[in-house]
């Protein structure tokens, strides 16, 4: 059989390289320049209806990746005491009361106490820290955090030499709460969460009482509630009433829930796959792709990855 | 065997709301798009929403056998390929969902999603079986496989409904209630099958132990 040479296809017909690649880029830009046009036809802008906070300083810690909108950020959340889908908050914590409010820090401490609202938000002075927050669920966003870091709060109760790790508790009450029952949302309640004390006690974790220039709503975990950046979002308590240090590795809700895809540890990595779904790539909430690449600890690698040198994070998951 | 009487017909336009009725959803989504109002994450809204119609058209397609005879009305009938067919169109549109948003057809990526992530291959496998049924839906494909062959070829839609529930229950995080519901109709919906054909095997080993003339 005679093979002809393609004498029609010379080397300079070969699609560049990066053509070929832009194919990707394409695909994504038509629906993304489609969605981005109607933005501009139709603003929409929800206040956060909250109380302006005074005297915030600007953090170094801040990115200066462009910031989600509050409407997204105050309209998609994952508070399951006020529902499991992300529209149901927004709407069922609107009348939360969350004044009086106080948050019990007790435990292996020389100082256990309650602290009132108005201590909290006196304890230290309150930045503004710009945060990306991403989801174990493969979406995230970029969130101005109003608070200071957590070690504030916990150096203020002296920790003895037996605290070892961090617990944490969220608000729980079925009046206020109808649907955070176990049989409803699939998980236990209350919320709990948990740090090891070198984690807690780095300059990184957030004790939050705001964002946007306010208090936070109360579907974002009004009034106070606790931000750890280079970790999946659900290691984020929402309004906090109990801190706990203690000696042992406490329990944590979603580790309860399902050991086998939520660890302990639950850092952002873009290595270690959820048994369900890649979490290589995310969501940049509102983008309809799911393109952005995820960063090793969310991108505070070069602070935090000295907490874990040694350890084995594909087992500590 | 059950004939449609005219006394007991479904009318001439119901065909045509019926197909309204399910290209509604559609035209919700394809609203919402243009309105800019999918929430703050497109991405999952859309493939939960095509994902969800799929299988309650799914539900709806294994319900019309039940109900022709629950009801008493044979001319059911008459829906059921074209509930079947926009099942199979709001799977593809949910698979395309995937395909593009979430995996920019990247397609390495996708076949190592389909190996090795159990809820994406039962969702896989679910679509895949519709795929002949939606091909051999036509009277043509029935006159040419036979009626028996093609009746026992379009069961494979038991086995899809299943993978399509399996699917939903194992991609939830925690909140089963839904996935638990259409399961329970799903099963419900088999059951009564495995039920009459139970009975008719029953009526049919009394009929010929009797030696009377068998009865259809």
């Amino acid at each position: 059989m005679l093979i002809r040479k393609p004498a029609d296809l010379r080397p300079a017909d070969v699609t560049p390289k990066s053509v070929y690649l832009d194919r990707r880029k394409f695909l994504a830009a038509v629906p993304a320049a489609f969605l981005t046009a109607r933005e501009l036809l139709s603003p929409r802008g929800r206040a956060l209806a909250g109380t302006k906070l005074n005297n915030v300083t600007k953090s170094p810690f801040s990115t200066t990746e462009q910031m989600t909108s509050p409407d997204v950020v105050t309209h998609y959340n994952n508070f399951y005491e006020f529902g499991t889908s992300k529209n149901e908050p927004s709407r069922n914590a609107q009348n939360f009361k969350t004044s009086p409010w106080t948050v019990s820090v007790e435990g292996d401490v020389a100082k256990p106490r309650k602290f009132s609202m108005d201590e909290i938000l006196k304890l230290a002075p309150l930045e503004e820290r710009i945060y990306r927050h991403r989801c174990v669920e493969g979406w995230s966003i970029v969130v101005p955090w109003i608070g200071y870091s957590l070690s504030a709060l916990l150096n203020a109760v002296q920790p003895t030499a037996k605290a070892k790790y961090v617990a944490f508790e969220s608000y729980w009450d079925l009046k206020q709460m109808p649907m955070a029952r176990p049989d409803m949302a699939g998980i236990g309640f209350p919320y709990v969460e948990g740090l090891r004390l070198d984690e807690a006690m780095h300059p990184l974790a957030l004790l939050s009482v705001g964002m946007y220039g306010e208090t936070l709503p109360p579907q974002d975990g009004a009034p106070v509630r606790l931000v750890v950046p280079w970790k999946y979002g659900f290691k984020g308590i929402k309004s906090l009433v109990k801190i706990k240090l203690v000696s042992g590795q406490p329990s944590t809700t979603w580790n309860l829930a399902n050991a086998n895809e939520y660890g302990f540890y639950s850092n952002v990595n873009p290595d270690v796959d959820h048994p369900r779904w890649s979490q290589a790539k995310e969501q940049r909430l509102p983008s309809l792709f799911k393109n952005h690449p995820t960063q090793m600890f969310n991108g505070y690698a070069s602070q935090v990855a000295g907490l874990y040198s040694g350890m084995n994070l594909k087992k500590n998951y | 065997m059950l004939k449609s009487r005219p006394g007991k017909g479904t009318g001439k336009w119901t065909k045509v709301l019926v197909f309204l009725l399910c290209l509604a959803p559609f035209a919700r989504l394809a609203w919402r798009f243009w309105m800019q109002d999918l929430t703050p994450n497109p991405l999952e809204y859309i493939t939960h929403f095509t994902g969800n119609w799929t299988i309650r058209l799914l539900v709806a397609t294994l319900a019309v056998t039940p109900l022709r005879k629950l009801l008493g009305v044979p001319d059911l009938i008459r829906f059921r390929r074209m509930v079947g067919l926009f099942a199979f169109f709001y799977g593809c549109l949910h698979f395309l969902t995937y395909l593009w948003f979430d995996k920019l057809f990247d397609f390495h990526e996708i076949w190592k999603d389909v190996a090795k992530r159990p809820f994406i291959t039962a969702g896989f496998t679910a679509l895949m079986l519709m795929v002949p049924l939606a091909l051999t839906s036509t009277k043509g494909w029935i006159r040419r496989l036979g009626g028996k062959r093609w009746q026992r070829l379009h069961r494979l839609i038991y086995v899809s409904a299943v993978a399509a529930v399996v699917h939903y229950y194992w991609l939830v995080k925690s909140d089963i209630r839904l996935p638990v519901l259409y399961g329970s109709l799903v099963a419900v919906l088999l059951l009564y099958r495995l039920v009459t054909s139970l009975m008719r095997r029953a009526r049919q080993r009394t009929a010929a132990m009797g030696a009377a003339p068998a009865r259809t």
